[in-house]
C-alpha cells in the first residue's frame, strides 16, 4: 500500500508504536523459552514478563499482582464479570449497566440475563451523559455488580467513574469499569480509585493486537475463565503471549510518559478540526459533550447524508476514519450509542468519527479540513433532502 | 469495508444522471430519511410511453447510490412496460453484484421505478395496499406483503435473506420468528401446489357430495382465505367476498387489484378458475365495484 494514509480511527485500532516494535521482536526471533520452564531460557523470559507487568501497574496505579494479562479486550470484560460473578458468595442477582456499553460488556450482559440475573441498563441524555438518578435508584443491595465504560468508544464521554464508585461501594457492590478507550489518554490511580475490576486492550495504544490485561483489586476473588494450568497465578490459564505481553508493557511505559500530550497536544489539533468543520460546513453538529469528552476522539453528524458514502468518499482521498451509520458497519439500524442519545434522524445516519492519537500531524488535519467539505458537498448534492426540504415529521 | 465490485465504484464515485430532472413527467420516492435510505426516481415519459431521459437523487450508502445511477442508466429508452421488467436483481447484476447484506439497494431501486410508473399511469401505488397489511418489521415499517413478494421473487429461503432484501427483521429482531413463519408458508405453498401435480396412486378419488348453500358459502370463503388471498398479496392486491347468490359468486378486489386494468383477467383465469376447482364447477365470478 503506497496509498496516502491519513489516519484517523485511533479508536479502531491504534499504530504500533516502533518502540514497542523493537522492544517486542527478541522475544519474536530470539528469547523464545516458555517462562514457566525450570531452565534459564525459560527463566530470563519470566523476568521479562514480570517487567511488563510492572509497566502496565505503574500506568494504572496498582500493584503488579493486580494485573492479569488476556487476549483482548473482550477477554478483560468477559473474565472481569463473569469470573467475578461465579465466585460471589450470597444470592445477588442483580446487574448494573449502561445503555451505550461496547458488546463486550453489553451482550455479556444480555448472556447473563438469560441465566438468571436481571439486568438494570442506564439511559444517557442528548450529550451522552449518564442518567445519574436513574444509576443511584438502580443500585440496592440486591445488585451484585456495576458495569459502567470509563469513555465511550464511538463518542468519547466520558463517565463520572468515582460519583458512580461510591454509591457502589456504599451499597457493598462490585464495580467493574471498560476502560479499552480511556487507557493510556485519561490518568489513572487504582489506589485512590474505587474500581474493583478494570478492562483494557493492547491494540487501543499503540500495542499490537491480541493483548489485553485486566486489573483485579486485591481480595476480588475470581474464578478463572479459562481453566487449564497455573499462569498467571492461576487466573488466567494458557502459556503467556510472551511477544504481546513485552508489548504492553513498552506500549504502557510510553503512554504514561505522553499522557500529558495527549491531553495537550492531541486535544488541540482534534479541536481545531472540529470547530472548523462545525464552523464551516453547514448542517453540521457535535455529537457528544464538548468538555466531558477523550481528548481525542470527534463524533461530527453531517445531515442529510449518509456514513457509509461519506467514508468511502473520504476513503478515497486516503482519509480513514468510522461512521455510527448502519450500513457501514453491516447492521441496519444506526450505532446503539447514537440512538440512546437520541441524535435526530437527519444527522444519525450521517455521523462519522474522527479519532486522533499522537501521531496525528497539523498537517494531516490540514489536509482533511481541505478535503473534507468537497466530500459534503458532493454528496449532498446526490441527496435529495436538504435543510430547505425537510418533511416535518 | 465491503466487497464492492469495480462497477459499484465506478457508478458511486461518478455517478450518471444525478440530481433532479426538470421536465420530469414521472417521479417515485422510496424510502425515507429515518430508515437511512431514500431514492427519488424522476423520468421523462413521451407520448408513446416511452422513457426519454431519467435522474435521481439518493439518500444512502455508495451501493444505494450505485444502484440508483445504474437504473437510470437501464431504464432510458425503454418503454415503459419493459422498464418495469427490470428486476432487482437486474440492477444487482448490471453492477456486478452486490453484497448480500446490500440487496435491499436493488429493491429500493426496482420500487422506485415501480412508484414513478404508476404514479404516471395514475394507478394506486402498491405500498398503500401494503400500508393495509399487517406490518411484521416495526423497527423499519416492513409489512407483510413486502416480504411475501421478496420472498417469491428473489427465491429467499431465509430470515438473514430478508434482513438484505427488505431490511426486515434488521433491527431489533424480534420480528424473525414471523418474518420465519412467511418464509415457510410461502414455500409450503409451493411444496404443496407441486405435490398436487404428482398425485399419489394410492388416492382413490372420492366422488364428492353435492354441498348445501352454507357448506358451499364456508368453503368458498375458506378458498378465498386461503388460497386466493395469499398469491394475490403477492402482487399487493386483495380480495373480499361480497355475496353468493346461486352460482354466482360476487367479489371486491382492493389494493393493487383495484386498479389494475388486468383485475377482470385476474377474476375469470385465476379466481374463477381455483373456485371451480376447489369448490364446485358450475360457479360464476363476478366483479362488483
Amino acid at each position: 500500500m503506497d496509498k496516502k494514509v491519513i489516519y484517523v480511527d485511533n479508536n479502531a485500532t491504534t499504530k504500533v508504536a516502533p518502540e514497542v516494535v523493537s522492544a517486542m521482536l527478541p522475544f519474536l526471533n530470539k528469547f523464545y523459552g516458555n517462562p514457566s520452564s525450570m531452565h534459564f531460557f525459560g527463566g530470563e523470559v519470566a523476568r521479562h514478563l514480570e517487567r511488563a507487568r510492572d509497566q502496565v501497574a505503574f500506568l494504572l496505579g496498582c500493584d503488579s499482582s493486580e494485573i492479569v494479562f488476556t487476549s483482548c479486550g473482550t477477554e478483560s470484560d468477559n473474565t472481569a464479570i463473569i469470573g467475578s460473578l461465579e465466585a460471589l458468595s450470597g444470592n445477588r442477582k442483580h446487574l448494573v449497566t449502561t445503555i451505550v456499553e461496547h458488546p463486550a460488556v453489553k451482550n455479556t450482559m444480555a448472556y447473563l440475563s438469560k441465566k438468571g440475573y436481571r439486568v438494570s441498563e442506564i439511559g444517557v441524555d442528548r450529550q451522552g451523559l449518564l442518567d445519574m438518578n436513574a444509576l443511584k435508584d438502580a443500585i440496592t443491595e440486591e445488585t451484585a455488580l456495576v458495569s459502567v465504560m470509563y469513555a465511550n468508544n464511538e463518542t468519547g464521554v466520558i463517565s463520572p467513574i468515582e460519583e458512580i464508585g461510591k454509591i457502589a461501594k456504599e451499597r457493598g457492590v462490585l464495580f467493574h469499569v471498560d476502560a479499552v478507550q480511556a487507557v493510556g489518554k485519561i490518568p489513572l490511580n487504582m489506589q485512590k480509585s474505587t474500581i474493583d475490576l478494570l478492562s483494557l486492550s493492547g491494540h487501543k495504544l499503540h500495542a499490537p493486537k491480541g493483548i489485553g490485561a485486566m486489573y483485579i483489586r486485591k481480595g476480588v476473588r475470581m474464578r478463572p475463565y479459562l481453566i487449564g494450568g497455573h499462569q498467571e497465578r492461576g487466573r488466567r490459564a494458557g502459556t503467556e503471549a510472551v511477544p504481546n505481553i513485552i508489548a504492553i508493557g513498552a506500549a504502557c511505559e510510553l503512554a504514561a510518559k505522553n499522557i500529558q500530550e495527549e491531553n495537550t497536544q492531541v486535544k488541540a489539533r482534534r479541536d481545531r478540526m472540529e470547530n472548523w468543520i462545525l464552523k464551516n460546513i453547514p448542517d453540521t453538529s457535535l455529537n457528544g459533550h464538548k468538555e466531558k469528552r477523550l481528548p481525542n476522539t470527534s463524533n461530527i453528524g453531517f445531515e442529510y447524508i449518509e456514513g457509509e458514502a461519506i467514508l468511502l468518499t473520504l476513503s478515497k482521498e486516503g482519509i480513514c476514519a468510522s461512521s455510527g451509520s448502519a450500513c457501514s458497519s453491516g447492521s441496519l439500524e444506526p450505532s446503539h450509542v447514537l440512538r440512546a442519545m437520541q441524535i435526530p434522524f437527519t444527522s444519525i445516519h450521517g455521523s462519522i468519527r474522527f479519532s486522533l492519537s499522537r501521531y496525528t500531524t497539523d498537517e494531516e488535519i490540514d489536509y482533511i479540513i481541505d478535503k473534507l467539505p468537497g466530500v459534503i458537498q458532493k454528496l449532498r448534492a446526490i441527496s435529495p433532502f436538504s435543510s430547505k426540504n425537510m418533511p416535518s415529521i | 469495508m465491503w466487497d464492492y465490485s469495480e462497477k459499484v465504484m465506478e457508478h458511486f464515485f461518478n455517478p450518471k444522471n444525478m440530481g433532479e430532472l426538470k421536465d420530469a413527467n414521472a417521479v417515485g420516492l422510496i424510502g425515507s430519511i429515518v430508515c437511512g435510505d431514500a431514492l427519488k426516481l424522476f423520468l421523462k415519459v413521451d407520448e408513446n410511453n416511452r422513457i426519454l431521459d431519467a435522474s435521481f437523487q439518493t439518500f444512502g450508502c455508495g451501493s444505494a447510490i450505485a444502484s440508483s445511477s445504474m437504473l437510470t442508466e437501464m431504464v432510458k429508452g425503454k418503454t415503459l412496460d419493459e422498464a418495469l421488467l427490470i428486476t432487482n436483481e437486474d440492477i444487482a447484476n448490471a453492477l456486478g453484484g452486490l453484497p448480500p447484506e446490500k440487496m435491499h439497494c436493488s429493491v429500493m431501486g426496482r420500487e422506485a421505478l415501480e412508484a414513478a410508473i404508476k404514479k404516471y399511469r395514475g394507478e394506486a401505488i402498491h405500498d398503500k395496499e401494503e400500508d393495509e397489511s399487517r406490518i411484521i418489521c416495526r423497527c423499519f415499517g416492513i409489512t407483510e406483503n413486502k416480504i411475501r413478494r421478496n420472498v417469491v421473487e428473489n427465491k429467499l429461503k431465509t430470515v438473514q435473506d430478508v434482513i438484505n432484501y427488505t431490511k426486515a427483521g434488521g433491527g431489533c429482531s424480534s420480528c424473525h420468528t414471523s418474518i420465519q413463519d412467511v418464509i415457510d408458508d410461502v414455500w409450503k405453498k409451493e411444496l404443496s401446489a407441486k405435490a398436487e401435480l404428482k398425485p399419489s396412486i394410492t388416492v382413490i378419488q372420492e366422488k364428492p357430495l353435492p354441498l348445501n348453500n352454507l357448506q358451499k358459502i364456508m368453503k368458498i370463503q375458506q378458498t378465498i382465505e386461503e388460497e386466493i388471498k395469499p398469491a394475490l398479496m403477492v402482487d399487493g392486491g386483495s380480495l373480499e367476498l361480497i355475496d353468493v347468490a346461486g352460482n354466482t359468486v360476487k367479489v371486491k378486489l382492493h389494493g393493487a387489484c383495484s386498479s389494475c386494468p388486468s383485475s377482470s383477467f385476474t377474476i375469470k383465469t385465476f379466481v374463477q378458475r381455483v373456485l371451480r376447482e376447489k369448490v364446485e364447477a358450475q360457479l360464476d365470478v363476478v366483479e362488483v365495484r
